[in-house]
């Protein structure tokens, strides 16, 4: 069976649940490979991960290099010019789409960016897209070889299956002028879920009306054990940082459950929450365009009801 | 310093946006059009280097149909110098790697005084494949520096905060290379009065195909890297209940979470 190689996406030898979403994703195209990038020693402690879900390969390239991004682009090309895999998979991340970009324009592959799912087709695999926010549903299909997907997190359910993982040393080959990492600043992460994997979300607009009220958001979400967001006019009035900005120019989220308060649902917000599995609105304003695709919503103050559910929520959990 | 700007014309994101049915493509013609606002950041950082680099000149690239034109009156009457504009019939449906490949021949071959440096959007919000400045980087053969927060230029040596979700790195390499910004780099000027009479002198060179040297079978829907099988919309979400608050709403709302076992 044909290999799918799988880029490992890690924090310093810290995996990222997605990578084992894109190993369980890979078995539906063909014999999962692991491509292991990183600073020496940092494989060993990816390995027993990666067998349990499902890696037959790991292929191991480490090195010392600070180029950027550089050496996982030239692992993967020269990995798909000897293995001639069925697909590569990588995770939608900034990085992981600047990565994906590359390899395909060196491998001349096909790029399929920001899948919600592959799988085999009669003419390869073929991957499927949730467009606009989730206002259309797209399949695509590569026309080359060895086609480059990027799958968004937190849209295959991971399964374990072990794998045989037998390690293979690769070399990082020279990858030409690259720009140097100087330093990092990693962002520290909160106690809350992030955005785009979180199975609630609370979110906040407009109708806040001020950074200091977006604690009655934020106390929500932590009742719920949620993720908080914002909307464009929250974000652009200064309540809320641009990282949590839900919407069609900000991030797409799609959890079981969302809560928008004070907004007011323009097409700029429903498109990056619209598929959401259940809607629930607080509006002050009756014809608020929210409610259109609430599942329930309440006509009222966000500062009344917000806390009132904050309080019942607490209640069960008590 | 030669400056080269990537600019693009989308849908504006508060219009509503359809795919045509038939080939499930973007349907460019049913949307308001602009200059996408990622870009505006691009031409301001253009126009601050160029104000702290005596002799930079900006030129603006676009590709797209003769619609961009607007875009790049835009970006000249903000104070962009000359502006390049690619558009052919043969390009309509083209994918990020051809796009890419379109630019890049464009970048290293019809730029009568080449460039040191090439600036971008990190992500157009129509394609948001958030992967062509790092792709024609990589097909020009030099550094890419991308979500740029802060971008310095130091004789032939170019440092960026690059900032996204995961924190701040920074990079550092030597021109000429390609940067792409990142939302908050600045916030891009708005065209003066004597901006926008001054941008209907200024220089566009409208290259063909043929001019720019690119095969039309490289390009074009016919002979993407990938095709559109299926599009098909999603049935809208329809309404559910709604009801006004009397001073139980909050409760009314942590029912119906009981009720569909969401708590």
């Amino acid at each position: 069976m044909a290999e799918v190689l799988v880029l490992v996406d890690h924090l310093e030898g810290e995996i990222k649940k997605s990578t084992y979403e894109l190993l369980t994703a890979a078995r539906s195209l063909g014999e999962p490979a692991a491509v292991v990038v990183g600073a020496p020693g940092v494989a060993a402690k990816l390995a027993d991960g990666l067998r349990e879900h499902g890696a037959e390969k790991i292929y191991v390239a480490e090195t010392e290099s600070a180029d950027f991004l550089t050496p996982e682009v030239s692992v993967l090309a020269s990995l798909v010019e000897a293995k001639e895999p069925v697909a590569v998979l990588i995770v939608v991340s900034a990085d992981g789409k600047e990565i994906a970009g590359r390899v395909a324009v060196r491998t001349g592959s096909a790029l399929l960016g920001d899948a919600v799912a592959v799988a085999g087709g009669a003419e390869g695999p073929v991957a499927t897209h949730s467009v606009f926010g989730g206002a259309y549903v797209a399949e695509a299909k590569a026309n080359t070889a060895h086609p480059v997907f990027t799958l968004r997190p937190g849209s295959v359910e991971i399964e374990t299956a072990p794998g045989a993982g037998v390690e293979e040393q690769v070399e990082v080959p020279a990858g030409g002028r690259s720009a140097v990492v100087s330093s990092r600043e990693p962002i520290v992460g909160g106690d809350r879920p992030e955005l785009t994997e979180a199975s609630v979300v609370v979110s906040g607009g407009r109708g806040v009306g001020s950074a200091d009220d977006f604690g009655v958001v934020e106390s929500l979400a932590d009742a719920l054990g949620a993720a908080v967001g914002a909307s464009r006019a929250a974000v652009d009035s200064g309540y809320y940082p641009p990282q949590f900005q839900v919407g069609q120019t900000g991030k797409t989220v799609s959890p079981q459950l969302y809560i928008a308060l004070g907004i007011s649902g323009a097409i700029q917000h429903r498109a990056g929450m619209q598929t959401s599995k259940t809607i629930i609105a607080v509006n002050k304003d009756a014809e608020a365009p929210i409610f259109e695709i609430a599942d329930f919503g309440v006509v009222g103050d966000l500062f009344t009801v917000a806390p009132q559910l904050k309080d019942e929520i607490a209640k069960r959990k008590s | 310093m030669n400056i080269v700007v990537l600019i693009k014309q989308v849908p504006d994101t508060y219009s509503e946006r359809t795919l045509d049915p038939a080939d499930g493509t973007l349907d460019r013609e049913a949307t308001d059009a602009v200059l996408d606002e990622i870009n505006e950041r691009a031409v301001e950082a253009a126009l601050q280097l160029k104000e702290t680099h005596d002799g930079s000149e900006v030129t603006v690239l676009a590709m797209g149909p003769d619609r961009a034109t607007e875009a790049i009156r835009k970006a000249l009457s903000m104070g962009a110098d000359k502006a390049v504009h690619l558009t052919d019939d043969a390009l309509r449906g083209s994918c990020a790697i051809q796009t890419a490949r379109a630019l890049a021949k464009v970048i290293d071959t019809a730029l009568p005084d080449g460039y040191d440096l090439v600036l971008a959007g990190n992500e157009a919000s129509d394609g948001r494949s958030a992967a062509v400045p790092a792709m024609v980087a990589d097909l020009l053969g030099v550094p890419a520096l991308t979500h740029a927060r802060q971008i310095t230029v130091d004789g032939s040596a170019v440092t960026v905060r690059r900032e996204t979700d995961d924190g701040i790195t920074v990079l550092a390499a030597e021109l000429p290379a390609v940067v792409s910004v990142g939302e908050k780099i600045n916030e891009p000027r708005y065209p003066s009065f004597k901006g926008i009479m001054a941008a209907k002198k200024k220089p566009v060179s409208t290259l063909g195909l043929a001019d720019a040297g690119i095969d039309p079978s490289e390009v074009g829907l016919a002979h993407a890297t990938s095709s559109v099988t299926s599009a098909q919309p999603k049935p809208p979400k329809s309404a559910g209940e709604k009801v006004a608050d009397e001073g139980d709403g909050g409760s009314r709302i942590a029912a119906f979470l009981v009720a569909q076992k969401l708590v």
